[in-house]
């Protein structure tokens, strides 16, 4: 068997969930900050967007950016000497771009579901913006957040679609569990798919698990003290 | 509207609001100036505009007699509330649950605040626990502690930065009525040792009492009436105002003469007043302490003479309170009657007559005449 789309899975979803998780935090905030509702509407929209969107689609608009021939894409080549479609780091790009939403989604909720009183308390009270952030929003909003990260973990785990468009199915390089999975079907090897699909269930119920725990454990040690 | 010291504060807010246009303007010195209005009368989103919290439309807000700007919407000022300085004592304390005590406390120093050094911030959130009675619940979170001992946290967090105003929200209105009168004796005190200005908002007229030395009565984003907290008590001026000094007892009435007036709400009652009645009189008020019961020999010598004003008691009907009888006559007026906890039985309380003496009918103006159902 080949182990290869196990590990390309566990790098693409880790490395994806790094920066998925400060981005949509950070998003979450800014959006949180807007006062005037039609920007924040706007905003928010054009966040949410790759939730809503049909995966090949949004696949199709990372293609169309990031293409070779693309003036993003032909930036890339020339400058940096990195072509970005049909590598691992398209891969990324792919689970990135798909389970930001939900991510961003899961912390603005967090984030606004913190009583206002206590950030206008800390405002009162001479704290900076960012300060505020940290000490105040992040600390009382961390289970929510923490769940957005479950969500947005998962989510680039199992990412097909827009992988599909983007980074392609190419054996080693970009072929992730779920494209390994979907090839093998497609090649008549159901025996080799049934232990792709093993693995990725145990993967997935894992980690989740494990992060359930966490917030468990924030939660109830937050409800102890 | 100033103390010895001249004005500390003073406000002028405009600000469209949902459901009608919020307009203040008042001036405060030492002592506490008391915001008194119904709920969602703009008192609060007031006590915000001052703290920087919400930006009026229009206005300007400024400290120690006009010579520090926070807003002014002429001059395009308007400072953020991290550089306002005020202490803002939320409804709810809005302490930070996930700090402890201590923390609390320290989250408002900084070299702002002359404590640059962490050692005497520590210091300082010391000396404000020892202040405010705190002392060894410093490791404990706000979650664990008593709604009294969250307010003190919440003061000494405020004072420990020594504010250039004390803003409190509704200081009472999340607590238990038997730890009430403790804290606001508590309260009291810390009004008085405060140097700045300071404003609390309340929709309780015992507590605007008691702790405010100028009240701002307001309704629907106007102001009522202002003035010294006791004089206003004494004469409201008009209906509304009056409604929110906590008259129970108010009519609309009919001029029938220079110090005669006719109240249509109690069944048509002719009563005297010691003041003459003016053109603008358009209600008396009279509160549920100020009469006196009159037996039926007492009204037979006072008939005819004159400023009897006795009014029949008729059916009542009358409700137990612990230490009152709250009497409600048949024409409508409330009689408030003291009475001691082993009384139960109200059948030798009630008079058939009572009586008003003319010194205590409140000659009330107002924009609107009064009808019935405003006082429903």
């Amino acid at each position: 068997m080949d182990w290869s789309p196990i590990w390309i899975s566990m790098k693409t979803a880790g490395l994806s969930i790094l920066i998925t998780f400060f981005l949509g935090l950070f998003a979450a905030w800014r959006v949180v900050c807007i006062r005037n509702e039609r920007w924040k509407a706007l905003w928010d929209g054009i966040l949410t967007l790759p939730l809503v969107l049909p995966p090949t689609v949004a696949g199709f608009f990372l293609l169309y950016i990031f293409g070779v021939k693309r003036p993003l894409g032909r930036f890339f080549v020339e400058y940096f000497g990195v072509k970005i479609a049909f590598s691992w780091g398209a891969a990324v790009i792919a689970a990135v771009v798909m389970s930001f939403p939900l991510m961003y989604r899961s912390a603005r909720g967090a984030l606004e579901q913190v009583d206002p009183d206590l950030a206008d308390a800390a405002r009162t009270l001479g704290m900076s913006e960012w300060r505020i952030f940290c000490r105040v929003l992040l600390p009382n909003g961390r289970s929510g957040i923490a769940s957005g990260g479950i969500l947005a973990f998962a989510r680039g785990l199992g990412e097909f679609g827009a992988t599909a468009m983007i980074a392609g199915n190419i054996a080693g390089k970009t072929r992730t569990l779920p494209m390994a999975v979907y090839s093998e079907v497609a090649a008549g090897n159901m025996d080799r798919a049934f232990q792709y699909v093993e693995i990725m269930a145990i993967i997935a119920l894992g980690s989740i698990l494990l992060m359930n725990y966490g917030t468990f454990r924030a939660d109830k040690g937050r409800r102890q003290r | 509207m100033m103390g010895e010291d001249g004005i500390l504060l003073e406000a002028e807010i405009r600000k469209k609001l949902r459901d009608f246009q919020l307009e203040v303007s008042f001036a405060a010195g030492r002592g506490c100036l008391g915001l008194l209005g119904p709920s969602g009368c703009g008192k609060s989103m007031t006590l915000k505009s001052i703290a920087g919290i919400l930006a009026p439309d229009e206005g300007r807000i400024a400290l120690n007699g006009g010579r520090q700007v926070l807003f002014d919407s002429r001059q395009r000022i308007s400072l953020s509330p991290q550089k306002r300085r005020a202490g803002y004592l939320f409804q709810n304390y809005a302490l930070f649950p996930n700090m402890t005590v201590r923390e609390n406390i320290m989250s408002g120093l900084g070299a702002a605040s002359g404590h640059r050094r962490a050692s005497q911030r520590k210091e300082r959130a010391e000396e404000m626990m020892e202040r405010f009675r705190l002392k060894g619940l410093g490791d404990r979170y706000p979650g664990q502690l008593s709604g009294g001992q969250q307010q003190r946290v919440a003061l000494a967090r405020i004072l420990a930065y020594e504010p250039q105003t004390l803003l409190l929200d509704e200081p009472f209105s999340a607590m238990d009525a038997y730890l009430r009168e403790e804290l606001r004796l508590e309260l009291a005190g810390v009004l008085k040792d405060y140097a700045g200005a300071s404003v609390l908002v309340t929709h309780d007229r015992d507590e605007a009492y008691q702790l405010c030395s100028h009240l701002v009565l307001m309704k629907e984003g106007r102001v009522l009436a202002k003035g010294k907290t006791r004089e206003l008590f004494q004469n409201p001026g008009t209906w509304e105002a009056a409604r929110l000094t906590g008259c129970k007892n108010i009519s609309p009435v009919r001029r029938l003469g220079p110090f005669r007036v006719k109240a249509l709400a109690w069944g048509g009652l002719e009563l005297e007043t010691d003041q003459p009645v003016g053109e603008e009189v358009c209600a008396v008020g009279i509160r549920a302490h100020d009469f006196c019961p009159l037996s039926e020999g007492e009204a037979e010598a006072w008939e005819g003479r004159p400023g009897a004003n006795r009014i029949p008691v008729g059916k009542p009907s009358i409700s137990e309170m612990p230490f009152e009888w709250h009497i409600t006559l048949e024409n409508g007026i409330w009689w408030k009657k003291e009475k001691d906890i082993h009384t139960h039985d109200a059948a030798g309380v009630i008079p058939p007559w009572l009586r008003v003496d003319p010194s205590a009918i409140l000659l009330l103006k107002g924009e609107a005449e009064p009808t019935r159902q405003a006082f429903l």
